[in-house]
């Protein structure tokens, strides 16, 4: 065990970790940009089929945010990591290969994240969707807009406003719950910072940047969010 | 279907509830508390307190919880101090460290909770308060509490619902709770999504339990709200 300070751990450099917490802040990024979308793609369906879909849909659609909100983020990871696996190796033996084939972690990671993001998205968007004044939709029907033109001009526009602030709370999750993903073997921050911590032997200093790069990377985001929430509320009249 | 298979994964699974019962009820126990002083420092008039607090709460909040319990679990070994201190035979238990970062996570987000059931609290009652000459101890024992816990009530349900979810990671540092063991079977049987849907049902239980747990609490502490029996008969 070699003492190394503080600042020879995040120095860049061939003795320096900088380098690859970077890549581990990167991975986290990509993993939780990835699993934002999808599950951004995952809500929309999801709360389209709560708000206008028939009974079956709405069954399925309230059983899938049931179940993804009230079961554990890790256990779900893990759903898809093995399990996502074991479908591979099964595709992959057809295909002649034998034995296990593994996903690779960052595939699993945003995939579970997705999922699970999805469940949240549903709700904000459902809601959001159901604050939009009736009486701009009516407007718009009255002005002779097709169904897509509503959507695209009238619908599209007042829900995503109504939903920033929820989507900003679910972002800051999946951006947290990404750190999960690291017990797939994705190298990202915390994976970098527990490789660190084993062949360092300085598991604090690791873990405590680890920490201040989630806290940097939130941050940021929230500073963000702000300025965007900000640029969408231009136009309503407050109080 | 293989029902031995499903019926020993059960029993299995079973026998690994009271442990995340235990680490969730320690938790919030201790996290409440916790949350309760955060709270009032929070609301504080002085900048120290009030600042304390807030940084606190940023910082739990900006951060995953699986970091934090690795910062207790692994990073606290790391000084010759703490090793040698009085904490040590409870800190290098892996059990105290996830009631510890369970704790010190669900207190941040609780404080807030509790925060925003203090400030519903009408101005006029604890003027009418002071008014009738109340000591701060008893109008926050019989005015303001009272008021805060119904208003805190739902959000509080949810923290206790995310609570048990969290301790999941537990597993993490070697505790063999519910998904300690649903991994554990997964990774011997390969059988993910039984194990899964078994694992999942147990939680969602619980859960279900804990949420109908809130809402009679609820209706139990808001006789006021309710309609009287005759009106309730002339629906």
């Amino acid at each position: 065990m070699n003492q190394s300070g503080f600042l020879d751990i995040i120095a860049f450099g061939p003795t320096g970790w900088g380098a690859a917490l970077v890549d581990g802040a990167a991975m986290t990024v990509a993993i939780a940009i990835s699993g934002f979308l999808l599950g951004g793609v995952i809500g929309l369906l999801s709360a389209w089929a709560k708000i206008a879909g028939g009974n079956a849909l709405q069954m399925v659609a309230n059983g899938y945010t049931t179940i993804f909100r009230g079961v554990p983020e890790l256990l779900i990871i893990y759903l898809f990591y093995f399990g996502g696996s074991a479908l591979v190796s099964w595709i992959a033996g057809h295909f002649g290969a034998t034995g296990f084939v593994g996903l690779p972690g960052y595939l699993a990671g945003s995939l579970a994240i997705g999922a699970i993001s999805g469940a949240f998205h549903t709700e904000i968007f459902r809601g959001a969707y159901l604050v939009v004044n009736p009486g701009e939709i009516e407007a718009a029907r009255a002005c002779g807009m097709s169904r897509m033109l509503r959507l695209r001009r009238i619908i599209a526009p007042l829900t995503l406003r109504n939903a920033l602030p929820g989507l900003g709370n679910v972002w800051q999750m999946v951006l947290k719950d990404s750190a999960l993903v690291s017990v797939t073997g994705a190298v990202d921050i915390l994976r970098q910072a527990q490789i660190g911590a084993g062949s360092t032997g300085l598991p604090f200093d690791f873990f405590f940047i680890a920490a201040a790069l989630y806290l940097a990377i939130s941050t940021a985001s929230a500073v963000m969010l702000r300025v965007s929430e900000r640029r969408l509320q231009r136009g309503v009249r407050r109080g | 279907m293989d029902w031995p298979f499903l019926s020993d994964t059960l029993s299995e699974l079973l026998t690994a509830v009271p442990l995340t019962l235990e680490l969730g009820v320690i938790s919030l126990l201790f996290g409440t508390a916790f949350a309760l002083l955060l709270a009032l420092m929070r609301l504080s008039q002085r900048p120290l307190l009030s600042g304390t607090a807030q940084f606190y709460i940023f910082l739990i909040r900006g951060t995953p919880l699986l970091v934090q319990m690795f910062l207790i679990y692994y990073g606290l070994s790391q000084y010759a101090a703490i090793r040698h201190s009085f904490v040590w035979p409870l800190l290098r238990q892996p059990y105290w460290c996830a009631v510890l970062a369970l704790s010190l996570n669900t207190a941040a987000y609780v404080a807030e909770v509790v925060r925003g059931g203090l400030l519903t609290v009408p101005h006029g009652q604890i003027e009418a308060a002071r008014a009738c000459g109340m000591s701060s101890l008893l109008m926050f024992r019989r005015i303001i509490m009272p008021q805060a816990i119904r208003q805190a009530l739902p959000a509080y349900g949810n923290e206790i619902i995310l609570l048990v979810k969290a301790t999941s990671l537990a597993s993490v540092i070697t505790l063999m709770e519910i998904t300690g063991v649903a991994a554990r079977v997964i990774a011997e049987s390969y059988r993910t999504v039984e194990v899964f849907i078994i694992a999942g049902a147990i939680y969602l239980v619980i859960n279900f339990l804990l949420t109908k747990l809130v809402t009679i609490t609820e209706y139990k502490l808001t006789p006021h709200l309710r309609q009287p029996a005759q009106a309730r008969k002339a629906d």
